[in-house]
């Protein structure tokens, strides 16, 4: 006997459960809005131009020290945080101008000495640059999510591009509500990897479509809920283990992969989780609404029909 | 067995082949397996300059106007004054309404690339032609590459790369090196050099207290303090404006050193044509002040002792050797067009980038090690043979960043990391399918069969999307972001591949070489 997580012939009603889990949903997002509109989003300097050096310390050194000597530089208003280990330290400012790292560097060079600090990463990004790379972020999402509702509505119908799309704009709320939340910075690999989400869950809830379509051809006779819920049954297994096998190197990157990705793999190990729990639970009771209602509307539509001809 | 299935095992041979050949193919450069490691994994200086090129149109313009001026003093056309309006503009004053009428006529003869309106009876613009405007602010921008080219290549970096992003923007990266400020320094400086004579009938103080004649200039000479690299004192010298001599006319800039007083100076070699009018220039005015002036900055200002001939002149400062060589490499290279600034840098040192790739690797291979205990665990022979496409895959990834030359950057790493997990998914989906063909009680060819079948449109459709968002990704990604579109496009093209073609392709060769009742899935 094969191994099984899923049990075979397992019958869970979760169309029937729909408004719980919306609800659910619809309490994320909004906690996630709240944060976003009191906190906003971190956003790095990617996007919001400024410099940031890191540095690594071959004896820890007390932050104040640090602050302390950076202030003679008179750079206004200076972050300086642990990144990763007590020896690697991560100093960003606002300002973004061309000689702001070299004076950051002066400064810590002629109060520590050269065999105490190494620089390891200067970035500095002018407000030009923040602005048209946020810019373009903005649009690189809305172009994928374009393109994905092309796709889908080619390759199924309307109504399955719909609740995709849902689902997508779901994912990538709860995603962005996660960064309002911890307060963790979005630069542009987290851009990338929203769109990598865009196209993990979007894999994920197309996986469910297909089986819901098959079904639907060969059940041509059978309630549109019961053919999604069988579906969403019958691949269940498939996307417990496939989620599961991508959390697994998602999980490793987040705690393996450095101090540079963390971010990036905090945002896929969210969107992962978002995106199985969203094509599940969110985009095919929306195809098994929108069937509903588009019902309701011939059947009104009858009704008008029969009622003018009375 | 069948011919059809000897030809799959010859293409997948084939593809092997051509993958192991791009990855173990020898290459000057030794880099291992072949592989170009971006900027974040190697260290190294990224930059993106913009060029003022509207700059470069202004200056054009006011050394365009003042030739014209010039021209019609020689005609005994008059003007007083000409005062810029915009970039592309110039007002002029004329002495009276009758030299605006010579004006016109002089200017739509001799000029026709200028044009001329009128203002008031006194006064009239002259502007230059909107294409012209923009052919100039191109030819700056192209021009700044250029140079900049030259520059970075004395600068002595293995395989750089410069280009140009949109319209007045360079990107410049530069692996291995981990100095962003030499490198600024170096790339930025405009480098215009030009020889002034020294007004010697004003002293600076009277000039500083209003009394600068028409047609000169009060420049500094900045004392620098070396570590702090703050400016100590400013000493004003007056100049007259007009430059008698400038750095086009140079053919070399080398560091000497000064035997006398140990002290690095730079030394220049004036083209043959610089060097007669250098000589002319030093016989003529011996006994003044010739200032040497660099961006603007008065670097010394020597008494002319006797005609110089052969062409040759030095710079001499309080350098150091340092800065005497990068002073010599701007020269070289050639003054930029236009003013260029930084707009975004991002410099990586080595140790940080052998991180990177130490902590990439470590999580690859804790992810990968889970993935294949589960799979096998899990669908047992099946899984077994998922895990060999999963080795292919990655394979296959590599030799295709190797292959197009792409870079593996710190985010390709995380895509490829990511495929693992996702290229699992397509033998996921088909052995689910299979499994759910024999419950139906379809023979082991049957299910086997069936679930490839089923599962392939399936895959299909998913794989499509995740390639959307990672063209999306490359179209607006630069640098690392890029480089994470580029593995994760591989490793889903790859994951085809392997997991569908290959796996199938084996399955099949099983099945034809023994009598297969039950499957290990």
């Amino acid at each position: 006997m094969s191994f099984t997580i899923i049990p075979v012939g397992t019958e869970i009603d979760f169309l029937g459960r729909t408004r719980l889990f919306v609800a659910i949903s619809l309490l994320l997002i909004g906690g996630g809005m709240v944060a976003l509109f009191l906190n906003g989003l971190n956003q790095g300097i990617d996007f919001k131009g400024g410099t940031v050096v890191q540095i690594r310390t071959q004896e820890v050194v007390p932050l104040d020290e640090v602050r302390d000597a950076l202030r003679t530089v008179g750079l206004g208003d200076v972050v300086i945080q642990e990144y990763g280990s007590p020896r690697d330290l991560l100093i960003r400012t606002a300002a973004g101008d061309e000689e702001v790292g070299a004076k950051i560097k002066a400064s810590l060079l002629k109060q520590f000495g050269d065999k105490q600090v190494e620089v390891e990463r200067q970035e500095q990004v002018g407000p030009q640059v923040g602005a048209d790379l946020r810019e373009q972020a903005i649009l690189a999402i809305v172009y994928a999510l374009a393109m994905v509702v092309i796709y889908i509505t080619v390759r199924f119908e309307f109504k399955y591009a719909v609740a995709a799309i849902i689902a997508l704009i779901h994912d990538v709320a709860l995603t962005v509500g996660a960064f309002a939340v911890t307060g963790l910075e979005v630069d542009l690999t987290v851009v990338a990897a929203v769109l990598t989400i865009v196209g993990y869950s979007l894999n994920d809830t197309i996986v469910v479509f297909d089986r819901i379509r098959e079904n639907h051809r060969e059940n041509i006779q059978l309630p549109v809920t019961d053919v999604i819920n069988r579906s969403v049954n019958e691949t269940l297994s498939r996307t417990v283990l496939t989620s599961g096998t991508t959390l697994v190197v998602v999980i490793a990157l987040f705690f393996l992969g450095g101090e540079v990705i963390h971010d990036f793999a905090f945002a896929l190990l969210v969107g992962i989780a978002v995106g199985t729990y969203s094509s599940i639970f969110i985009a095919s009771p929306v195809v098994a609404l929108w069937d509903r209602m588009g019902r309701k509307d011939e059947e009104a539509d009858g009704d008008a029909v029969s009622s003018s001809r009375a | 067995m069948s011919k059809i299935l000897l030809w799959k095992y010859a293409a997948i041979v084939v593809v092997i082949g051509a993958a192991l050949y791009f990855l173990l193919a020898p290459n000057e450069k030794d880099k291992p397996f072949n592989l170009n490691l971006g900027l974040d994994l190697q260290g190294g200086v990224h930059l993106v300059m913009g060029v003022q090129a509207k700059g470069a149109v202004a200056n054009h313009v006011s050394r365009l106007v003042d030739e014209v001026l010039a021209e019609a003093k020689t005609n005994k056309i008059y003007t007083l004054s000409a005062r810029s309006m915009s970039p592309t503009r110039q007002e002029i004053t004329f002495a009276a309404p009758r030299e605006r009428e010579k004006f016109k006529e002089f200017v739509a003869r001799e000029y026709p690339g200028l044009i001329y309106a009128d203002v008031d009876e006194r006064h009239g613009t002259l502007s230059l032609a909107a294409e012209e405007a923009k052919r100039i602010e191109d030819f700056a921008v192209e021009q700044s590459l250029e140079i900049i080219r030259n520059r970075v290549d004395a600068l002595g970096v293995a395989e750089p790369t410069l280009q140009r992003q949109g319209k007045d923007r360079l990107l410049i990266q530069l692996p291995g090196l981990d100095d962003p400020d030499a490198a600024k320094r170096l790339i930025g400086r405009t480098a215009v050099l030009e020889f002034k004579m020294v007004d010697e009938e004003v002293t600076p103080e009277e000039a500083l207290a209003g009394k600068l004649p028409p047609g000169d200039e009060i420049l500094y000479e900045r004392t620098v303090d070396k570590v702090t690299n703050q400016v100590l004192k400013r000493t004003p010298l007056v100049v007259k404006k007009r430059a008698v001599l400038t750095g086009d006319m140079l053919t070399d800039a080398r560091v000497n050193i000064d035997r006398q007083y140990n002290q690095p100076y730079v030394g220049l070699q004036f083209s043959s044509v610089g060097g007669r009018k250098f000589a002319d220039l030093t016989q003529a005015n011996v006994g003044k002040r010739m200032a040497i002036i660099l961006d603007g900055n008065v670097y010394s200002a020597p008494v002319i002792r006797e005609r110089i001939g052969g062409g040759r002149a030095q710079i001499s400062g309080s350098f150091t050797m340092e800065e005497a060589r990068e002073l010599a490499i701007v020269l070289r290279a050639g003054a930029l067009p236009a003013e260029v600034s930084v707009l975004e840098e991002r410099t990586v040192g080595p140790s940080l980038g052998a991180d990177s790739v130490a902590a990439g690797k470590l999580s690859m291979i804790v992810g990968g090690v889970l993935v294949i205990v589960f799979m096998a665990v899990y669908y047992r022979f099946f899984g077994l043979v998922a895990n060999l496409a999963l080795v292919l895959n990655i394979i296959l990834i590599l030799a295709g960043l190797a292959g197009l030359g792409a870079t593996l950057t710190l985010p390709g790493i995380a895509g490829m990391i990511l495929t693992v997990g996702m290229a699992v998914d397509a033998n996921v989906i088909i052995f689910e399918r299979i499994r759910e063909e024999l419950r139906m009680g379809k023979t082991a060819a049957g299910a086997i069969e069936g679930g490839y079948d089923k599962a392939f449109s399936t895959i299909l459709d998913a794989n499509v999307t995740t390639l959307i968002a990672a063209l999306v990704l490359f179209q607006f990604g630069s640098g690392p972001v890029k480089g994470f579109a580029v593995t994760l496009s591989l490793g889903t093209v790859a994951s085809m591949f392997t997991a569908i073609f290959c796996t199938r392709a084996l399955f099949d060769g099983v099945l034809a070489t023994r009598e297969v009742r039950t499957l290990s899935i």
